[in-house]
């Protein structure tokens, strides 16, 4: 099965292709290496705006990599080399002129195991704002309820505000990691594996906010379950060993792949 | 079959050992226990009997002398049956001794009359013996009078009661005249009330803590020596937190992790084995006689030869045990530091957070109560060490305190005095052995005590900020 896998040739691979005023993030001819060792090899697609793109493939196939290299997450490790282009709004995210801490800003990424910082649930969601511009305590206020309101966990949480975040269940810190990131008001949500670690009720409650959230934010989530990425994403892109196989509109690739190995993938048969 | 039965019977052994293994690690706990409770009972019933009111003894012995003292220990004789006991007679000024040892079989009587009465005087330390009157100008109470009119005396301090006189006789007739003046307290022991006797216990504890050394050494008080270790231990902790945590964070969050790295790290690990009389060598060559030496030829050239920084001081005491605990705050703060989950600085990174808002907003305050243990473990370690300190600046009886009312106020010049090394010099150095081992005792609790507050202190801190951080980290 593999061998077959190998054999088919990738150059044929169609890939969805979207006019630059759709687009809001574009990758092209993207590679990268740890110390030498190839996890991507010359990725190119754009993923549109305001729309849930999935990527899926077995573990290991470089789709955790690939979200981590939108965030510019790899500068913190020194062995990592990359090539190639990807470009937010039509700005190279690694241009020297790029702030990092700008981009990062305006790319939210939520992880695999939720990770509140030790501080009440007011203070999470406020960390992001208290690193930019000073604001009147009001507007602050504001926002933490937006925030909050629209990760869906303001109900829950509105009468314990400073209380510990390490005293919510597990749905309830992804949420507020959600809402976390969505008060610095971000044009794109990297969520990387956001409901692996966490119960069916909560991973419901996880699709439904991805669902809603695509009118604000152009969104991207990793992960290894075919039924989450049939159900909450637009597009899916299939990656396996570093390489995009197939990327086009989820219907068509969970029903009508164009390559065997998309649907061996898909039915099951690989891994 | 044979091999069957064979494997059975050795996994019953194996059984036995099974169901033993547990007690034996609940034996060496067990000891471990007992031999700190052992030490601690030691330290509390030796040091805190020592200031209750012993009872007095009127001997008279089979030859007729008599003599009056209080009973201290026994020993059996070495060449003949029974016991010898030794007396504290006091009346060093009079018997020319203040201890008489006496074989028990000698002793005709022994008597606990409730009028003897000990006085504490400087010089000559303790009297023994009875009070027959007591003059003031030309004025003179005898018997219960003179006594009540005493204690009426002393209440008032020594500058006082310059005017009055004590009229002393020892148990076997000789008699003294004692200027009030020097007296500093007396007691009745024999005729005190349990309660009387704890007043008094809590009086003579709270005179060993507050006043200073007196007989050199082996009477008297250790406010001074409490007061330098502990001047000394804040000093310390001071000097060495920002240096053990920027070099932490230097190591764990900005070095390359590559070979050179480890290699400092081993070598910061190994230095905290370090023999301590070796940071006590380095200082006195590099901070007293090297720096020293040099800021007394710039700054204070006038007092020259005689030296102001170029001596054994606090500042060079405080700075030589900064460098002996560095490792240990380094390493403990490290190890707090490794510990935090990379998610939290990935999720702060994420959030547009530069590099140093990341450490100042998630890392340093998650990594608080790790930095905590190192500052503790490093006093801990501070507070009992002597051995460096007799290089850079311990004095046996300094005669200044380090803090005063003189500008500028904290003198870090200033040779101070340490329980570590009161302890060793009450019990090793001092002219009566015999009077200094109680001292001894007494000092050795108080210097357990001192750490156990500084580190409980800590430890409280450390769960504070534990708690605000809602969770353990």
């Amino acid at each position: 099965m593999l061998a077959s896998l190998h054999s088919a040739n990738t150059s044929q691979a169609p890939v969805a292709h979207f006019s630059s005023e759709h687009s809001c993030l574009s990758i092209d001819h993207f590679s990268l290496a740890y110390a030498g060792k190839e996890a991507l090899c010359e990725l190119t697609l754009s993923v549109p705006r305001h729309r849930v793109t999935a990527f899926i493939g077995p573990s290991g196939c470089g789709k955790s990599t690939l979200l981590r290299a939108i965030n510019r997450l790899h500068d913190l490790n020194e062995s990592v080399t990359h090539s190639g282009q990807i470009t937010l709004e039509g700005q190279d995210i690694h241009d020297p002129q790029m702030n990092v801490t700008e981009l990062r800003r305006r790319v939210g990424m939520v992880f695999q195991t939720p990770n509140p910082f030790p501080m009440s649930i007011y203070e999470n969601v406020a960390f992001g704002l208290r690193l930019q511009q000073r604001m009147p305590k009001r507007k602050r206020d504001d926002i933490i309820e937006w925030a909050l309101t629209s990760a869906a966990l303001w109900d829950e949480v509105k009468d314990r505000l400073h209380r510990s975040a390490w005293q919510l269940s597990g749905g309830q810190q992804q949420r507020l990691v959600i809402a976390r990131t969505l008060a610095i008001q971000p044009d794109v949500l990297l969520l990387d594996e956001p409901a692996s670690a966490l119960d069916p009720i909560s991973t419901l409650k996880i699709e439904e906010l991805i669902r809603n959230l695509k009118s604000e934010l152009t969104l991207i989530l990793v992960t290894h379950n075919m039924q989450q990425a049939a159900r909450v994403s637009d597009y899916t892109a299939f990656l396996h060993q570093g390489e995009l196989v197939e990327y086009g509109p989820t219907d068509q690739v969970f029903t009508n792949p164009r390559l065997q190995r998309t649907e061996n993938y898909i039915t099951g048969r690989i891994t | 079959m044979t091999s069957a039965s064979h494997t059975v019977s050795r996994r019953r052994r194996f059984s036995r050992v099974n169901d033993v293994w547990p007690w034996l690690c609940a034996a060496s706990v067990a000891l471990s226990l007992l031999m700190l409770g052992a030490l601690l009972t030691l330290l509390l019933v030796r040091g805190l009997g020592h200031f209750w009111p012993a009872t007095l003894e009127e001997v008279t012995l089979d030859s007729g002398e008599t003599f009056a003292g209080q009973a201290v220990r026994e020993v059996a004789l070495p060449q003949r049956a029974g016991d010898e006991r030794l007396y504290f007679t006091g009346n060093q000024d009079i018997e020319g001794v203040r201890w008489r040892w006496v074989a028990i079989d000698d002793i005709a009587e022994s008597a606990q009359p409730d009028d003897l009465i000990r006085l504490d005087r400087s010089p000559w330390g303790d009297f023994i013996g009875r009070l027959v009157a007591i003059e003031q100008h030309d004025q003179r109470w005898e018997g219960d009078a003179a006594w009540q009119r005493l204690n009426a005396l002393l209440v008032l301090p020594a500058s006082q009661r310059q005017d009055s006189q004590l009229l002393l006789t020892t148990v076997d007739g000789q008699t003294l005249r004692q200027p009030l003046a020097s007296v500093a307290s007396a007691q009745a022991p024999n005729a005190m009330s349990v309660w009387q006797k704890t007043l008094a216990w809590g009086d003579a504890v709270w005179r060993f803590l507050s006043e200073g050394p007196r007989a050199a050494n082996t009477d008297g008080g250790v406010w001074p020596a409490i007061f330098g270790t502990v001047l000394m231990v804040i000093l310390m902790s001071v000097m060495v937190t920002p240096f053990g945590v920027l070099a932490a964070i230097y190591l764990n969050e900005i070095a390359h992790q590559g070979r050179l790295t480890r290699l400092v790290r081993i070598g910061v690990r190994n230095l905290a084995g370090v023999p301590s009389i070796v940071y006590g060598v380095f200082g006195l060559g590099v901070f007293v006689y090297g720096i020293g030496g040099s800021l007394d030829e710039w700054f204070f050239s006038d007092t020259l030869p005689s030296p102001t920084f170029g001596t054994g001081g606090l500042l060079w005491a405080s700075l030589t045990l900064a460098l002996l605990t560095l490792p240990v705050v380094i390493v403990a703060t490290e190890e707090g530091l490794a510990r935090i989950p990379e998610a939290q600085r990935e999720g702060a990174v994420a959030l547009g957070a530069t590099r140093l808002e990341m450490l100042t907003r998630i890392v340093l305050p998650m990594a608080a109560p790790a930095m905590l243990t190192g500052v503790i473990l490093a006093v801990a370690r501070a507070a009992g060490e002597v051995a460096p300190l007799m290089l850079v600046g311990v004095a046996k009886l300094a005669p200044q305190m380090p803090i005063d009312g003189e500008f500028p106020y904290l003198h870090l010049e200033r040779k101070f005095m340490h329980l570590g090394y009161h302890l060793f010099d009450t019990a090793f150095h001092g002219e009566d052995v015999q009077a200094a081992i109680p001292l001894v005792y007494a000092t050795a609790l108080l210097l357990v005590l001192i750490v156990l507050v500084l580190n409980l202190t800590a430890i409280f801190l450390r769960h504070y900020l534990r708690r605000q951080r809602g969770n353990e980290c």
